[in-house]
């Protein structure tokens, strides 16, 4: 990635920051969460570039808002940052682990095997009343350096925050992505006996990849959890990771920025199928994503990304 | 002075079926050697049980002086002992530029996959490594084109291309020239040999066209029935009575075990 683009991108994101005292305060609810669902996207993109579709993300999206929830409540840890790391840590962590039984897996097999874990996680948290139950539990508002902002203040102060992490996960993802291990997705994808014959071990490289976009749910579900100041089961339910799946086909697996694009036309699209048709919502979602995979079968990115051919780098945008 | 590779008792059975037995083979630094042998003599069984895709039933593999039996294959890959496939394995959506410049970063960046991910796929150093590997298979026609479009011949060079990204002291070829027609075969292996000889690769070729093991191999070992039935030069292992026989002579044994006159070329 040039210094150009970095710059470009700073400088985006440091407008639509600017923008937030003149925005209206649902929009900036809106975007923020529209963010949070992006963070997770970009990590789908890692596994979906190497051919794997999890169809339970949602595991590590809620272990990362629980995290920030307990964390809050356990221990009365509130500075944001802190409660980020906290988060990204476990997400990380319990990837890390279960990552030994789902690295073994493709296809198929990897997809319902991740959903069956998030489903554990779900039937855990809904059955166990220290963690709050069917009911969640509450978050209580962070603090930033100590500051502790108040009313539209914490709704800036945490869209800032949200800006930060997208910053920081554009970087990351995109240097990820140009590395050996990340270029390495599409070689698993296209020929796995001939990786392991070069010298390096697919498992382990499936792993790095799981727990990797696993850090990135947790990040999504942590700022979900500070944005909603609310966490509750649902955010383990296989629906939550349909949805985070759905996003990655709209946005497509081609750039960073599309995963952020989609996210944020998906959670417009919802409010405004919900505002439309408040009992039948979902088939204005089903019908956007009928639209995705016949027209733009490649997802957003690959209109923003010209078609090379013969690409000499692939595309790490 | 031993030898840098040094296949003891070597056996392989699946379930009823031997598939090797009793190898025995010593092969020094630098030896071109060809292997032969009918189909379902043992020649693949025995190089996937050096390169570890099969673990031997019994036996022992050592490599410079070091006992690789069951290990596997990406840690023999490691150690300094890479192949080639029957069937080209290459990533088919890459281009020819891109699948090498994976194999020359995974022989950079190590084992680990923390490395890998610190490291740059396409840095300075790996598409020089991949640009030098081109130009001494006479590829550079081919260079972006997807290895999904590639024809067989130059689809066969890459993947041995790839294989020698790490340097490896041997080279396992299987089969180099299947599906190669008869005009270009020697000009393909003319090539192969240019490039893995100017990195005094220790080479060992499964081949069935006996006229490029006689130009090519400084020595032969002769497959049947899941052992080595001949070792020697190519005169004398192609002259042996029983290769002559069975692999390469004027009869040939049918399944069914009777003997009929005709050429075993499978080429």
């Amino acid at each position: 990635m040039t210094g150009l683009r970095i710059l470009l991108g700073a400088a985006i994101l440091g407008g639509l920051g600017a923008a937030a005292p003149f925005t209206p305060l649902w929009l900036i609810s809106l975007v923020t969460l529209a963010m949070s669902t992006g963070l997770v996207v970009c990590g789908l993109i890692i596994l979906w570039r190497g051919g794997l579709v999890p169809f339970g993300q949602a595991l590590f999206f809620a272990t990362g808002a629980y995290t920030v929830a307990l964390s809050g409540r356990w221990f009365g840890v509130t500075d944001a940052f802190l409660l980020i790391a906290l988060a990204v840590t476990m997400a990380a962590l319990v990837a890390f682990v279960v990552g030994f039984l789902l690295a073994q897996y493709r296809e198929i097999f990897f997809a319902m095997l991740s959903l069956a874990l998030s489903m554990i996680l779900y039937g855990v948290l809904v059955k166990s009343e220290t963690l709050g139950s069917t009911d969640g539990i509450n978050v209580a508002q962070a603090s930033f350096f100590g500051m502790k902002p108040r009313g539209p203040g914490y709704t800036f102060a945490l869209f800032w925050l949200a800006l930060g992490m997208v910053f920081s996960a554009w970087l990351g993802v995109s240097a990820y992505l140009g590395s050996v291990a990340g270029q390495l997705a599409g070689a698993i994808r296209d020929n796995e006996i001939r990786v392991e014959y070069l010298g390096i071990s697919v498992t382990r490289l499936v792993h790095l990849k799981l727990t990797i976009s696993a850090a990135l749910a947790g990040a999504g579900g942590a700022l979900a959890a500070l944005s909603i100041s609310h966490v509750d089961p649902q955010m383990a339910y296989w629906t939550t990771s349909g949805g985070f799946v759905f996003v990655t086909i709209l946005a497509g697996a081609a750039s960073v920025p599309a995963a952020f694009l989609g996210a944020l036309l998906f959670e417009i699209v919802r409010t405004i199928a919900v505002a439309l048709l408040p009992g039948g919502w979902q088939l204005i979602l089903g019908s956007v994503l009928l639209l995705t995979i016949l027209f733009v079968p490649e997802g957003l990115g690959s209109l923003m990304i010209r078609k090379r051919a013969t690409a000499p780098e692939k595309g790490a945008a | 002075m031993s030898a840098l590779l040094s296949v003891n008792g070597l056996e392989k059975t699946f379930g009823q079926v031997v598939a090797a037995r009793d190898i025995n083979v010593d092969i020094p630094q630098g030896q071109t050697v060809g292997i032969i042998g009918a189909n379902g003599a043992g020649k693949t069984t025995f190089v996937n049980m050096i390169t570890g895709h099969l673990t031997p039933s019994a036996g022992t593999i050592r490599f410079e002086d070091r006992d690789i039996t069951g290990l596997p294959s990406r840690t023999i890959m490691r150690l300094g002992i890479a192949r080639s496939f029957q069937v080209a394995q290459v990533f088919p959506t890459f281009s020819v530029f891109e699948n090498l410049c994976a194999a020359t970063a995974i022989a950079r960046s190590g084992t680990s996959v923390i490395g890998a991910a610190l490291s740059r796929f396409v840095s300075a150093e790996t598409s020089a490594d991949a640009e030098t590997a081109i130009a001494q298979f006479q590829i550079a026609q081919f260079r972006d084109a997807l290895a999904s479009t590639l024809p067989q011949g130059v689809r066969k060079l890459l993947d041995i291309a790839m294989a020698t990204a790490g340097n490896p002291r041997v080279l396992l070829l299987d089969e180099p020239t299947s599906g190669i027609s008869l005009e270009e075969k020697f000009g393909l292996m003319d090539v192969i040999m240019g490039a893995l000889k100017a990195r005094g690769t220790t080479i060992l070729f499964v081949e069935h066209d006996m006229e490029i093991v006689q130009r090519f191999a400084d020595r032969v070992l002769a497959f049947y029935d899941g052992t080595v039935i001949a070792d020697g030069s190519p005169a004398e292992a192609l002259g042996d009575e029983r290769v002559r026989e069975f692999i390469t002579g004027t009869l040939i044994r049918s399944k069914d075990g009777k003997l009929s006159a005709g050429r075993a070329s499978h080429a």
